[in-house]
């Protein structure tokens, strides 16, 4: 499994990230182990100490926890949570940026909303 | 435990090579050491390895000054790019002089890297690429076990795999022991996620000593019409400036304004190597 790292934003935060979006898919389904901090570090070629600060932060947010000994599991429950704040963030990291580039280019409001439901469509067809 | 590095200078003939350079290299962290060519992170490190001597100053290894003392010399492992082993002499004589030396050396270990890097123990150092020269010594480096190891251009010469490789292998090793690794190179993009906290030196003096994360949550970059930027930067502390046409970067340090910017400009984090080269221009 790859990450692709990008400049914009700490390291840490995309791990963190990468770890939310493996659960979601599915990938590390809950009460399940995942990657210790030595195989991030190894794998993605990062400082360990980024890898820990990046789980910390799922730690901390009850997404995942630490089994003494054993290593980091998904908690129960995880992936509802992670719904949840991703749905908080939805306005934040698409709507808003969505709206700003239709303004950019003169894109109507009510033009935007066929779209959306272009969209829609096109994933019924699918 | 630590190396201290307390106000040394030195001075070729009338030019500093190093002036005044005071930092720590803390207990079980990978350092990245940064300049440019010339700015002194080799006379650095020869200082710190007693192989050449400080015109003032002096360098603590864990409180106990390593001028003339093999104590504190024996905590460091120094990798350097030029080589100080006999030409002629083998593979496994040299990692077999390195244990009578450092007494943690796990030939076991090293064995069993030059098995993964396909280097054969029997060759001699006057016969091997340069790509393989390093190779023989980052394998010392890695099986070495002090608490302290530096590595001067570790990668000199290795292909795209086998400087994966010893990225790995090095995090890897890291994370089963800590020690301290100062990694010294000009490969900045490869190491910038390996490194823990980064020191810049320019023309002999520290300009920067501090987390990476530190160093590149405040450095950023902003573009769009030359007269909105021009405006915008007023007030700011500028390291570089990029033109095309009407179109202008200016690189910044600062931590990035909150709020609305002005319409028409774009902010985008700079990455450690746009960093390094702006702070260390001209």
């Amino acid at each position: 499994m790859q990450i692709n790292f990008d400049n914009e934003r700490p390291i840490f935060i995309q791990i963190a990230e990468w770890i939310e979006d493996a659960i979601l898919a599915g990938a590390f389904p809950e009460e399940t182990q995942i990657p210790s901090i030595t195989e991030f570090s190894v794998n993605y070629k990062i400082n360990p100490a980024t890898a820990l600060k990046g789980i910390n932060i799922l730690v901390e947010e009850g997404i995942v926890y630490k089994k003494r000994g054993i290593g980091m599991f998904v908690a129960a429950g995880a992936v509802k949570k992670l719904k949840e704040k991703r749905k908080e963030q939805f306005y934040d990291n698409f709507i808003r940026k969505l709206v700003d580039e239709a303004k950019r280019l003169e894109i109507s409001k009510d033009e935007v909303i066929n779209l959306l439901e272009r969209g829609y469509d096109h994933e019924y067809r699918n | 435990m630590s190396i201290e590095i307390r106000k040394i200078s030195k001075s070729y003939g009338n030019i500093f090579a190093l002036d005044q350079v005071s930092f720590t290299f803390e207990e079980d962290k990978i350092y990245g050491l940064l300049g440019r060519n010339g700015a002194g992170k080799t006379t650095l490190l020869n200082i710190i390895t007693n192989r050449i001597f400080p015109d003032t100053g002096e360098v603590l290894i864990d409180g106990i000054p390593v001028k003339e003392n093999d104590d504190a010399l024996k905590k460091v492992y120094m990798m350097s790019e030029n080589n100080f082993y006999p030409a002629g002499m083998k593979i496994k004589e040299i990692y077999r002089w390195t244990k009578e030396f450092y007494p943690d050396f796990d030939t076991e270990y090293a064995n069993k890297l030059a098995d993964m890097f396909e280097l054969s123990l029997n060759k001699t150092v006057k016969s091997l690429s340069t790509g393989y020269n390093s190779i023989f010594k980052i394998i010392i480096a890695l099986s070495v076990n002090t608490p302290y190891v530096f590595l001067d251009e570790p990668v000199l010469g290795l292909d795209a795999n086998h400087r994966d490789m010893f990225y790995r292998l090095l995090l890897e090793k890291y994370s089963e022991s800590p020690s301290t690794y100062v990694l010294s190179t000009h490969l900045i993009e490869e190491v910038s996620n390996v490194i823990e906290h980064i020191i810049i030196l320019k023309k002999g003096k520290i300009i920067k000593d501090e987390s990476r994360e530190d160093l590149m949550s405040y450095g950023y970059a902003v573009s769009g019409k030359a007269s909105l930027v021009d405006e915008f930067i007023i007030d700011k502390n500028v390291i570089g400036i990029d033109s095309i046409g009407g179109l202008k970067s200016a690189y910044i340090m600062g931590q990035v304004p909150k709020g609305n910017l002005p319409e028409g400009l774009e902010i985008s984090k700079m990455d450690l190597q746009k960093l390094f080269i702006k702070l260390t221009d001209n």
